[in-house]
């Protein structure tokens, strides 16, 4: 499969297989397509607080943080971590699909900003994810490092050459992001195949997020929605000042029309991206991510509702091409990793 | 857990998007092939047509899904169902592991039997797979 111009596996074995070794066991993702971006400067910290939503003054050296990248109308141009690894060195990952263009619009504001320095570092690494209960005593002892504990980020040695070991996923489970050399990752693929993690693709990597309800930018999250819709306000620092904020802190005041929300189907139908919210005969919001859970056994999705139908047991229906299943809203996670 | 090698018996008779018929007199079963069922991925849901329903040569009659998409199932003759497969409901896994087996889809009394003259031998399939 073609993804944001790389080639990359759906699936190994099987979905349900990879779903079920990373909430079970330890499975591994080759995440090399997602993007990094080098901040560097005594102005780092100024620039990042002003380009991202989340207070950045509370990442500690060693820390790590999500945030939101916003336009000045608030709505959300990529969801990302940032690690700070050094005094004023902060590395920031991207989203691979949205790299170039947040790479254009962190360089234009860092000109705007000054004293820091904005590197694309994505050929620099490659990064595998290590996710599930016991990913990071495999890890650990594969690889004989000492790992960070969760949302931490550690300067080690894989393979011989400078990494960085973050504690950090997109699965729920515990387990590590290796940031490595290009050119070493293909050993430390097959050393951690060899020490007994299962190679998973872009399928199980989606159904595993969405269990756990976490945001795929450019299906529930676009630059057409603010923070505050997409139920990401705990993210967002208004007060900071940065770009987007007074858009968000509206939105947050005011309250929005839609909501993003989780919702489960109650018995057959598996509910797919743009798919219509029914609440009677009214179209209330469409699907944004939907797929099978293979923990749950059911069709679960996110869908943009309006606000009246967004409360956790609201009863809804689902219309998968014609046949109306129902639904019902939840609350976050829509499963509750056992970890 | 699945057959791991493409199969296509030679008893039955292919429709080009990956169907196959069991012909036994003037009923048919209905399945999808090796080849689709391995293009989709693991089946979890199949959702089965209406016994009493007409089903249309060419014409899509159920869908089958997988994890990752949802695929139509295209009916390779024209008749009347007469069963549909139940326990897929609780073991849509069947679709894969026995394609041509526990994992069919209908049972259709034929309304034109001659459409047989239409559809592939196992040969004419798989030299169609392996062309395209």
């Amino acid at each position: 499969m073609d993804f944001a111009g790389w080639e990359m596996p759906v699936q190994y074995e099987g979905i349900r297989e990879e779903h079920a070794a990373v909430r079970t066991h330890a499975g591994m993702f080759d995440v090399s397509h997602m993007g990094e971006v080098e901040v560097e400067g005594p102005g780092a910290l100024a620039f990042l607080q002003r380009v991202l939503s989340n207070d950045v003054a509370r990442i500690e050296v060693g820390g790590a943080q999500y945030s939101c990248l916003c336009n000045e109308d608030g709505g959300v141009l990529d969801d990302l971590f940032a690690y700070r690894f050094g005094g004023d060195r902060y590395l920031v990952v991207t989203n691979s699909a949205n790299h170039e263009a947040d790479l254009a619009w962190l360089g234009r504001w860092s000109r705007q900003l000054g004293d820091v320095a904005v590197r694309d570092v994505a050929d620099r690494y490659a990064m595998l994810a290590v996710q599930g209960p016991h990913a990071r005593g495999i890890v650990a002892q594969a690889l004989r490092i000492e790992l960070p504990s969760r949302m931490r980020v550690a300067a080690v040695r894989v393979g011989g050459r400078p990494a960085l070991a973050c504690g950090t996923g997109y699965t729920g489970e515990d387990g590590v992001e290796l940031l490595i050399d290009p050119e070493v990752a293909p050993a430390i693929w097959a050393e951690l195949l060899d020490a007994g993690v299962v190679p998973c693709g872009l399928g199980a990597r989606d159904t595993l997020r969405l269990e756990v309800c976490f945001h795929l930018h450019g299906n529930d999250l676009t630059p057409d929605r603010n923070p505050i819709e997409a139920g990401l306000g705990w993210c967002c620092s208004e007060g900071t000042g940065f770009i987007g904020a007074e858009a968000v802190l509206r939105a947050r005041r005011e309250g929005t029309e839609e909501r993003l929300v989780p919702f489960k189907i109650e018995g057959a139908g598996i509910p797919r991206e743009g798919n219509p919210v029914l609440s009677g005969e009214d179209r209330v919001g469409a699907v944004t991510s939907g797929t099978f859970s293979p923990s749950l056994e059911i069709g679960i999705g996110m869908a943009y509702v309006r606000a009246a139908v967004a409360e956790p047991g609201t009863e809804v229906e689902i219309d998968v091409r014609g046949k109306h299943r129902p639904a019902r809203i939840a609350s976050k996670p829509l499963y509750q990793p056992k970890g | 857990m699945t057959l791991a090698e493409p199969t296509y018996p030679d008893d039955l008779r292919y429709h080009d998007q990956h169907d196959w018929a069991r012909i036994e007199g003037e009923v048919a079963t209905f399945g999808i092939t090796w080849y689709a069922q391995d293009s989709l991925g693991e089946v979890v849901f199949y959702d089965p047509p209406e016994v009493g329903g007409s089903v249309e040569k060419d014409a899509t009659y159920a869908e089958v899904e997988s994890v990752k998409a949802v695929s139509d199932v295209i009916a390779p003759m024209s008749g009347e169902i007469v069963e549909v497969n139940e326990a897929l409901a609780d073991a849509p896994e069947r679709v894969n592991e026995d394609p041509y087996g526990d994992g069919w889809l209908v049972k259709v009394r034929l309304s034109d039997p001659g459409e047989a003259e239409q559809l592939l031998g196992a040969a004419e399939y798989r030299k169609l797979l392996e062309n395209s």
